[in-house]
C-alpha cells in the first residue's frame, strides 16, 4: 500500500514538474495553429529559450530577466518562421523544420559558455507548508511559470471563445475564403499568432533552464517541443485540454523512474514509453466513425 | 596510353616543389631553431562524442588533451560533437590531411567499428587509439590499438564514501543502460558501501539513454522521494544529478570528472578518469620514435583513473577508512569481487574461494546486480 502512495505522489510531483515546457510549447503551438498555420520549429524555440534564458539569468542575476529574454527569444524566431511562410508557395512543415534545427544550432553555438556556470533559478512557492511530510513538501512545491501557464491556458480559452481578436483569428484559420470576405489581414494575423505562439514556447524553454531540471546543457529538451506539437493534437485544439494533457504526459513520465524505486524493476523500457503509448490508445479511442480531425482549423496545411 | 601523368604523381611533385619552396623560404628569412622545429612538431587529433565541458566523460578527455597543449613539441587538433556516423570518418581524415595529424584519439565507443578501421587501412603509417576495449590482436591492424581504465575500484572507494556519510542506510546510483561496464561500477559501488556496513541496499534506476537530462533529474528525485539520501551515477553528463542532489540536501559522489563545483555541500568524494597518464606514456613513445603500444589497461595504481578531493560533508572516520582501502588498492592486485558472492536474486555468482581483480575476464560478462541491490538488469 505504501508503494501504491509512493508512485502516486511521484506521479503528482512528476506531472507538477515535468509538465510544465508541455503546457507553454502546447499553448504556442495551439495558437499558431488557430491561426491555420503550423509551427514544428517550437522544438528550436525551446532550446533557444533554455539557452536564453539561462545566459541572461548568469549575466544578470536575475531569473524573470531570463524569463523575459527567453519570451523575446521566441518572439523573433517565431517571427521569422511567420513572415518567411507569408511568402507566396513555402511549405510551413518544411520550414518549420529548417527554424527547428536553425533554433538548436543557435542554441549549441551561443550557449557554449553557459555549459559550465550555474545561474540564479527560479524559486518555487511552497504550497506544501501545511504538511510535516518532506515528499509530499517537495512535491507541492510549484514553480511560479506552472501557475502562470495554467493563466495563459485560462485566457486563450477565453480570448479565443470570448473577444473579438479571438474570433478573428480563428477565422483566419478555420476559412481563408470568410476571412477575405470580411476583409481581415490573413498574413498579418497568422504572422503575429506565429511570433506569440512561439514567445510562449521560449517560456517554456526558461523553464527548462531555470526550474527543472534547472541547468542548460545540449540534451536538455530531447524533443519535448515536438512531443507537445502532437500534444496539440492530441488536445484537439483546445488551450484547456492541454493543460490536462500535459500533466497526463508529465505523470506518465514519472512513472517509470518511481516504478523503479518501489522495486519494480521489469520492463522500465515499457514504462518509459508510457506517454506514447497512452496517447496512442487515446487516439484510437476517440478517432473513430470520422470524429478524427474533430476541432482542426480548416486551413491548416496538413488538412486541405 | 596517357601524355599526362596520374594525378597522385602530380600532386606529390606538387607538394615536394612546395616543401622545398618553404624550407628555402624558411632558411631565406633566417628563422630561429625554435620556429624551424615546430615544422616537425608531432600533431594529435582529438575526437569527442559530447561537449567538451559537460562535466563529464568528454570534459575528461578534453582535460587530458588541454594539460598536453602546454607541452613541447606537440601540436593539439580537437574537435568535439562527432556524432557516430561517417562524420567521424571526414573528422579523422581531415586531421590527417589538413592538419597532418599522425596520432588520432577517436575517444567514443562507437567510433571503432568500422569508421576508425576503415580510417585505418587507408592511412597505414598513421597511429589510432580508441578509448575503449575492443582491440584484438588478431582481428585488427597494428596501427589501431585501445586503451581503458578500470573505474570499479573508485566506485568502490565511492561506495565507503556513501556509507559513511548515510543516514537511512539508502543509498542510490543512476545508470543508463545495463552493460558489464555501469554493471560492475553499480556492484562495486554497492560492494564498498557493504563493506562498512552489510545492511546498507543500493537502489538503482536505468535510464535507457547515455544523456537524458529530464529523466535523470527525475530519476534523482525518485530516489530522494524513496529516502534514499547519497546518490552517484554513470550516465555521460552527471552535472544534473549533482545539481538536484545539491538542491534536495543529499550527498553525492561524483564520476567521470570533479564536480565538486557543482555540489560544494554535498559532494563527498568522486570516481574520475586520469587520461593524461595513458597520453603522456603513448605521445613519449611516439616523439622517440618506438612503436606504440596495442593494448594498453591500467587503474588507480596505474594512474589511470584517480578520485577527486574530499568534499566537507565527509567524516574524519570516512576519510581514514577511504584512505586505507585505497592505500591497499595502490598495492596492487586487490580485489572487490570476493567469493562467496550472491546476486540479488540469490545465485551464487562468485563461488567461495575465488577472487575477481580487476583484471579478471570473468567481469568482462557481469551481468548481474550483487546482494544489496535493489533493482533489476531487464
Amino acid at each position: 500500500m505504501e508503494a501504491i502512495g509512493t508512485v502516486l505522489l511521484a506521479m503528482l510531483a512528476g506531472s507538477l514538474r515535468v509538465s510544465t515546457p508541455f503546457l507553454f510549447v502546447s499553448l504556442g503551438e495551439c495558437l499558431t495553429e488557430k491561426s491555420g498555420r503550423i509551427n514544428l520549429g517550437n522544438e528550436g524555440v525551446l532550446v533557444l529559450g533554455a539557452m536564453v534564458a539561462y545566459a541572461t539569468s548568469y549575466e544578470t542575476g536575475s531569473p524573470w530577466a531570463g524569463v523575459a529574454a527567453a519570451a523575446v527569444a521566441g518572439l523573433l524566431l517565431g517571427g521569422l518562421h511567420g513572415a518567411i511562410c507569408s511568402l507566396a508557395r513555402v511549405n510551413d512543415v518544411a520550414m518549420g523544420i529548417a527554424i527547428m534545427l536553425a533554433g538548436t544550432g543557435i542554441a549549441f553555438f551561443l550557449g557554449k559558455p553557459y555549459v559550465q556556470p550555474s545561474a540564479t533559478l527560479l524559486t518555487g512557492i511552497p504550497f506544501g507548508f501545511w504538511s510535516d511530510n518532506a515528499q509530499v513538501r517537495n512535491a507541492l512545491s510549484v514553480c511560479p511559470l506552472f501557475l502562470l501557464g495554467i493563466a495563459a491556458a485560462i485566457a486563450l480559452h477565453w480570448c479565443f471563445n470570448a473577444t473579438r481578436v479571438g474570433l478573428r483569428v480563428r477565422i483566419v484559420g478555420d476559412s481563408q475564403d470568410a476571412a477575405l470576405a470580411l476583409g481581415l489581414p490573413i498574413d498579418r494575423t497568422r504572422f503575429l499568432a506565429t511570433a506569440c505562439g512561439s514567445a510562449l514556447a521560449g517560456i517554456g524553454g526558461a523553464f527548462l533552464s531555470l526550474y527543472y531540471p534547472g541547468s542548460w546543457n545540449e540534451g536538455l529538451s530531447s524533443g519535448q517541443g515536438l512531443m507537445a506539437v502532437a500534444l496539440v493534437v492530441f488536445s484537439r485544439w483546445n488551450p484547456i485540454n492541454c493543460i490536462y494533457a500535459s500533466l497526463l504526459f508529465g505523470a506518465a513520465g514519472a512513472l517509470g523512474p518511481s516504478l523503479q524505486t518501489v522495486g519494480i524493476t521489469w520492463g522500465y523500457y515499457l514504462f518509459y514509453a508510457a506517454p506514447y503509448i497512452f496517447t496512442l490508445v487515446v487516439l484510437i479511442i476517440t478517432a473513430r466513425g470520422g470524429r478524427s480531425l474533430r476541432g482542426m482549423p480548416g486551413q491548416l496545411s496538413i488538412g486541405r | 596510353m596517357s601524355l599526362t601523368p596520374p594525378i597522385s604523381t602530380t600532386l606529390s611533385r606538387r607538394r615536394l616543389l612546395q616543401g622545398t619552396a618553404g624550407a628555402a623560404g624558411l632558411a631565406a628569412m633566417g628563422l630561429t631553431s625554435e620556429q624551424a622545429r615546430a615544422a616537425k612538431d608531432l600533431t594529435v587529433g582529438f575526437i569527442y562524442v559530447g561537449p567538451k565541458d559537460d562535466y563529464g566523460y568528454n570534459q575528461a578527455h578534453a582535460e587530458a588533451a588541454a594539460m598536453l597543449k602546454k607541452m613541447p613539441g606537440i601540436k593539439i587538433v580537437e574537435e568535439e560533437k562527432v556524432p557516430e556516423t561517417d562524420d567521424v570518418s571526414k573528422t579523422m581524415e581531415s586531421m590527417i590531411k589538413l592538419d597532418g595529424a599522425t596520432l588520432l584519439f577517436p575517444t567514443s565507443f562507437g567510433y571503432f567499428d568500422p569508421y576508425m578501421l576503415k580510417m585505418a587501412a587507408k592511412y597505414k603509417d598513421i597511429q589510432f587509439r580508441h578509448c575503449g576495449g575492443l582491440w584484438q590482436k588478431d582481428k585488427h591492424p597494428m596501427n589501431t590499438g585501445s586503451y581503458f581504465g578500470y573505474i570499479g575500484m573508485c566506485q568502490y572507494l565511492n561506495g565507503i564514501a556513501a556509507a559513511h556519510a548515510t543516514k537511512t542506510k539508502k543509498i542510490g546510483f543512476i545508470a543508463a543502460k545495463p552493460i558489464p561496464q555501469v554493471l560492475i561500477n553499480v556492484n562495486s559501488f554497492a560492494l564498498g558501501a557493504r563493506s562498512v556496513d552489510p545492511t546498507i541496499t543500493t537502489s538503482v534506476i536505468f535510464t535507457g539513454e547515455w544523456s537524458m537530462p529530464v529523466k535523470e533529474a527525475e530519476a534523482t528525485n525518485s530516489l530522494i522521494g524513496q529516502g534514499i539520501d547519497v546518490v552517484t551515477c554513470h550516465v555521460d553528463g552527471p552535472k544534473v544529478i549533482m545539481e538536484t542532489a545539491e538542491r534536495r540536501g543529499i550527498y553525492s559522489c561524483g564520476y567521470h570528472a570533479d564536480q565538486s563545483k557543482l555540489a560544494p555541500k554535498g559532494y563527498l568524494t568522486g570516481a574520475e578518469w586520469n587520461w593524461i597518464t595513458v597520453y603522456k606514456q603513448y605521445i613519449a613513445d611516439a616523439q622517440a620514435g618506438k612503436p606504440l603500444p596495442n593494448f594498453t589497461r591500467g587503474g588507480l595504481a596505474e594512474g589511470f583513473v584517480k578520485m577527486s578531493a574530499f568534499g566537507p560533508a565527509l567524516s574524519e572516520a570516512g576519510r581514514k577508512n577511504v584512505t586505507a582501502v585505497k592505500a591497499e588498492i595502490m598495492k596492487g592486485g586487490y580485489s572487490v569481487f570476493k567469493g562467496p558472492l550472491k546476486d540479488n536474486k540469490g545465485n551464487v555468482v562468485v563461488p567461495a574461494g575465488k577472487a575477481y581483480p580487476e583484471t579478471a575476464i570473468e567481469l568482462e560478462s557481469c551481468n548481474y546486480l550483487v546482494e544489496g541491490v535493489v533493482g533489476s538488469t531487464s
